[in-house]
């Protein structure tokens, strides 16, 4: 019975043990220490700072890098890993299609380029695929998801439902396919029912640029609701910049905020509004550096903190303290020379205990931060 | 000191609404108080027990959720349910007309008066009915001087009638003394009328003893077919013993029948509703249980009034005798009667432990076992395995997680394939139960450990209390891998388990500090994670676990170091647990007393144990809310304690079946 229960640990300890495994990851470790989940968002985002050109050629030269070794691995016999990737890449470019749904669809892409002929085996070749997907990235929560999700997909769906293998694979493609819908309607049914949460006359003060949280301002919006938005700055990205952008071009009054401006300005606030790059077991989010601060604030004044992350980032993953987790480095740009011997805190997000949260907005409703624990196990157990 | 003291007898009031019994007044050990009017009450609820300051109590109390027949008046005189104020009324429209021997509806209510004592009553119910047939006016009605009683009978009725308004309790008693259905109950009566109200309750000793001469004449009268035998125990009314039977007979097809059914109902709510823990303050349940027991233990002198409703014996007095008498038992198996006797001894600790030893000897049992001729192996393999649990129950009280495994075991017996032959079942349980000790609890020991040491960075100080096996495997094995961290030990007397942990952890070459539970809040600002076991989860997720766990958690919790819970899955309980007090277990209060170091050890005990002024209170478990728990690693990974819930739900069912 605690076979079945697909506990992260032990996948990762048994995906470590077969010897293929290792050789066809080591050229695909990402090189560069920058997360590369930051680069992909910061490339959506456009916004371009001096650090992010240069940032970006480095991450050129890197993917020219990575394609030489790939083909290099290519040669040796290893496609399917080599076509993990370049999918996902691809998929990634866009910039409307979240990490987890690009990850499916690169796993999808495995198995249309699969030669299996038992489910078995094409359960072995996704789960190497997905392994490689996630040691590529190992700080993008929401990859990691996605692929664990699929691939509890695939296991739960045994060829037991379908008397032959090919209507098995082809429903698994489906499936597939689905995930990128079911992820732009997540965005969509979140927006609704957090509307509930908006009324007339308040302020929300929003924290990182978040498509779900942006999707739930334009409807608001579009129901002619009356209401003023605080974004922060968000340094080093500067998402908050581009977040006031996009709101003033829908007519919704905001006001940008140092980051350093949260608690002087938090009397004027009503609820605060956050993404997430992961929703983790405790109920907790991993989100942009700066929530867990702003989570306080709020909660010593008592204002509602409200997150809004689709279920595919609910992530088995329980960090016990902000070091608990694998830390995703970011460049830091402070427009003057920094001495050589002073460290800098590079760490692109951090951990904001559920006690912190009021509630969650996702596509199964409107939760709790412990129902969180409860979907989890359910879907993975 | 007032205040506490009323919060002290809370619970023992609360005892009043479950149980009840005839015995007189405990002896005068008790020390006379202020406030002793409610512990009187409670400790002799003979039915006139219903003093006035019991009442004044109750409002505090939670009302048990039972059958309006189950108010005041029939919870004081539980023992020979009375009916209802409702109850009463209705009969007067009987008795007015006396009319006799209808069944009423309303009486149905009086044989599910508190199911706990149900056990006690059901076997004499139909003599209950038939004496509850026989109430007031009924029995009146039977005098020989029928005119006299006629008048009383209308009398009463209408006393009771006003008096419903004013006290439930003051009509109990004043029904119980027209049960009597004496002539001199006739004349107290009527002095009582005039007396004044608070007067009314307080009964004279010969108006109690009278009281209980009659019920127990009735019970007697009910029991026995012979009028000859009513005669002998109704002596004082010989008219009424005799005509008494005549009208049972009367009735009694249809009460018997009634009863039957009433019995069928209420064993299977008795299924339905969960086992209970036996209360060890509600004397008759403890005389039943005595008689039973295989082991004769004594009991301590000076118990902790809070604690009451949990066993608590002297040790190590009969240890020798049983161990002498092993090889002449015959009722209870050779390997269980070990367990048993090292459960006793307390040679085994630790619940994991516990647990596989109480397994592995009834997996003894099931290969000795032979089921007797004309008997089904399912039943009577249940019963053998219900006399074992009792006997072990005996030794030491189970702990949530052997009562797990048991549950597991029962369902097991249940499942059997009828076709299967004797030798097949057994063979199947057998493995059954080695599947349930591998997977259960080995293999989730080793699950778990792989899940928590990923909590463990370099460079940490994880700080443990007690000792648990898991946690230590987890050190261990952490360890063994390489990660690097220092080990802060902290134990408590009397047991010092944490002793055993130390040894082994040093010998292994980790880094170790030991200390007291005293020096929490001090060693606390060193440590980064805090590893405890566990004894049971409850599913509002508190944590049951060795006493001063609680004091760890919060003092953790205080500065802001992660709390880390080990549990196997097995270990997690459907029930909600919100205190200490309820289920706990109390170990030897002279391990508290004697001090090993003290010089004068034995002199100074001796002269302690004669006081009556002190109890030692050795508890042996405590609970820790949730809130002081940030992670619970399960053989189901790692999980707040808010999904404790979804677990039990999700897996009660494979629990059950595996």
């Amino acid at each position: 019975m605690w076979r079945r229960s697909p506990s992260f640990i032990l996948d990762r300890h048994s995906s470590s043990s077969p010897p293929m495994a290792d050789t066809t990851r080591v050229p695909f470790q990402n090189p560069d220490s920058i997360s590369a989940y930051y680069q992909a968002r910061a490339a959506h985002h456009g916004v371009i700072s001096i650090d992010w050109l240069a940032q970006a050629k480095a991450a050129v030269g890197d993917v020219s890098a990575d394609e030489q070794l790939n083909s290099t691995v290519a040669d040796l016999g290893t496609e399917k890993s080599f076509n993990v990737i370049e999918e996902f890449n691809n998929w990634r470019k866009q910039p409307d299609l979240a990490e987890a749904v690009a990850a499916i669809r690169a796993l999808a892409a495995v198995i249309r380029a699969s030669e299996a002929t038992t489910m078995m085996e094409l359960e072995i070749e996704l789960k190497k695929a997905s392994d490689t997907l996630k040691s590529w990235d190992k700080t993008s929560i929401s990859l990691t998801a996605g692929c664990d999700l699929f691939i509890r997909y695939v296991t739960r769906t045994s060829a037991l439902e379908y008397e032959d293998f090919n209507s098995a694979k082809s429903r698994l493609l489906e499936r597939a396919e689905k995930f990128g819908e079911i992820s732009c309607k997540a965005r969509k049914i979140i927006a609704m029912l957090s509307q509930d949460f908006i009324f007339d006359g308040c302020t929300i003060l929003v924290h990182g640029f978040s498509r779900v949280v942006l999707e739930i301002l334009k409807t608001a919006a579009q129901n002619n609701k009356l209401f003023r938005v605080l974004c922060t700055e968000g340094r080093p990205d500067g998402t908050g910049v581009l977040l006031s952008n996009e709101l003033s071009k829908l007519d919704i009054p905001v006001k940008l905020l140092l980051d350093s401006a949260v608690a002087y300005s938090m009397d004027e606030v009503d609820m605060v509004f956050a993404g997430a790059d992961g929703v983790v077991e405790s109920g907790g989010i991993i989100n942009m550096m700066g929530t867990y601060q702003i989570a306080l604030v709020a909660h010593s004044m008592n204002k509602p903190v409200y997150v809004a992350a689709e279920s595919y980032k609910f992530a088995r993953l329980y960090p016990l303290d902000q070091k608990d987790m694998a830390p995703a480095l970011r460049p830091i740009e402070f427009g003057i020379k920094i001495p050589a011997k002073v460290e800098v805190e590079r760490s692109a997000r951090d951990y904001t205990p559920p006690q912190y949260l009021t509630l969650l907005f996702t596509d199964l409703g409107v939760l709790s931060p412990s129902v969180v624990s409860d979907e989890l196990i359910q879907l993975y157990l | 000191m007032d205040t506490r003291r009323g919060a002290l007898a809370v619970p023992k009031v609360r005892r009043v609404g479950f149980f009840t019994s005839i015995e007189p007044p405990p002896d005068s050990q008790r020390p006379n108080r202020s406030q002793s009017g409610p512990v009187e009450a409670t400790t002799s609820s003979s039915p006139l027990s219903n003093s006035p300051s019991g009442n004044l109590i109750s409002p505090v109390l939670i009302p048990p959720s039972r059958h309006r027949s189950d108010n005041l008046t029939s919870r004081a005189a539980a023992p020979v349910p009375v009916p209802g104020p409702s109850a009463f009324r209705r009969h007067l429209a009987h008795d007015r007309s006396l009319h006799v021997g209808s069944y009423n509806p309303a009486d149905s209510l009086l044989g599910t008066s508190p199911p706990s004592s149900i056990g006690e009553f059901s076997e004499d119910s139909v003599s209950l009915f038939g004496f509850q047939r026989s109430d007031s006016a009924k029995l009146s009605s039977s005098f020989p001087n029928g005119g006299f009683d006629l008048t009383l009978a209308v009398r009463a009725p209408q006393e009771s009638e006003s008096r419903i308004a004013n006290s439930s309790a003051s009509q109990g008693i004043k029904k119980n003394v027209e049960v009597s259905g004496k002539s001199e109950t006739v004349t107290t009566q009527s002095k009582k009328e005039k007396e004044s109200k608070s007067l009314k309750e307080k009964t004279s000793k010969a108006e109690r003893r009278a009281i209980q001469e009659a019920q127990r004449a009735a019970k007697a009268a009910a029991k026995g077919e012979g009028s000859r035998r009513a005669e002998d125990s109704g002596r004082a009314n010989p008219g009424k013993a005799a005509k008494q039977p005549q009208l049972k007979k009367e009735k009694l097809p249809v009460t018997s029948s009634v009863s039957e059914k009433k019995a069928a109902v209420e064993k299977e709510r008795k299924m339905d509703v969960p086992q209970t823990q036996m209360q060890y303050d509600d004397k008759n349940r403890v005389e039943k249980a005595k008689k039973r027991a295989v082991v004769e233990q004594t009991e301590s002198k000076n118990k902790v009034e809070l604690f009451l409703h949990l066993p608590q014996y002297e040790r190590g007095n009969q240890l020798l005798n049983l161990s002498s008498n092993i090889f002449t038992l015959d009722t209870i198996h050779h390997a269980v009667y070990k367990v048993g006797l090292l459960h006793l001894a307390g040679d085994i600790s630790g619940d994991n432990a516990r647990c596989i030893a109480m397994l592995q000897a009834f997996q003894e049992a099931i290969q000795d076992y032979t089921t007797p001729p004309k008997k089904d192996l399912t039943m009577d393999l249940t019963a053998k395995i219900n006399g074992y649990v009792s006997f072990l129950i005996e030794c030491r009280p189970l702990s949530m997680s052997m009562g797990n495994a048991i549950r597991f075991l029962k369902n097991q017996i249940r499942k059997l394939p009828g076709n299967l032959s004797e030798s097949e079942a057994k063979a199947s349980l057998c493995s059954e139960i080695g599947r349930f000790i591998g997977e259960k609890i080995v293999l989730a020991d080793k699950v778990i450990v792989q899940h928590a040491v990923t909590k463990i960075r370099d460079g940490e100080v994880l700080l443990t209390y007690g000792y648990s096996c898991v946690v230590e495997m987890i050190l261990l094995y952490a360890h063994e891998i390489g990660k690097k961290f220092r080990v802060v030990i902290v134990d408590s007397r009397p047991n010092l388990e944490g002793q055993k942990l130390l040894r082994r952890l040093v010998t292994r070459g980790l880094d170790c500090t030991y200390t007291h539970i005293n020096g929490i809040s001090y060693i606390m600002r060193e440590a980064t994670r805090v590893f405890l076991g566990a004894s049971s989860i409850f599913s509002n997720g508190t944590l049951y676990s060795r006493v001063g766990t609680a004091c760890v958690a919060m003092v953790a919790n205080a500065f802001s170091v992660p709390v880390i819970v080990c549990c196997e899955a097995y270990k997690f309980h459907e029930r909600v647990l919100l205190d200490s007090i309820c289920s706990n277990e109390l170990g030897d209060p002279d391990a508290i007393a004697n001090i090993p170091s003290f010089r004068t050890n034995a002199k100074h005990s001796k002269t302690m144990e004669n006081k009556k002024n002190l109890q030692y209170l050795n508890l042996m478990y405590d609970s820790t809310p949730s809130e002081y728990i940030s992670m619970i690693v399960t053989d189901y990974g790692m999980i707040p304690p808010t999904s404790i819930p979804v677990i039990v739900r999700e897996y009660r069912r494979e629990h059950l079946l595996l």
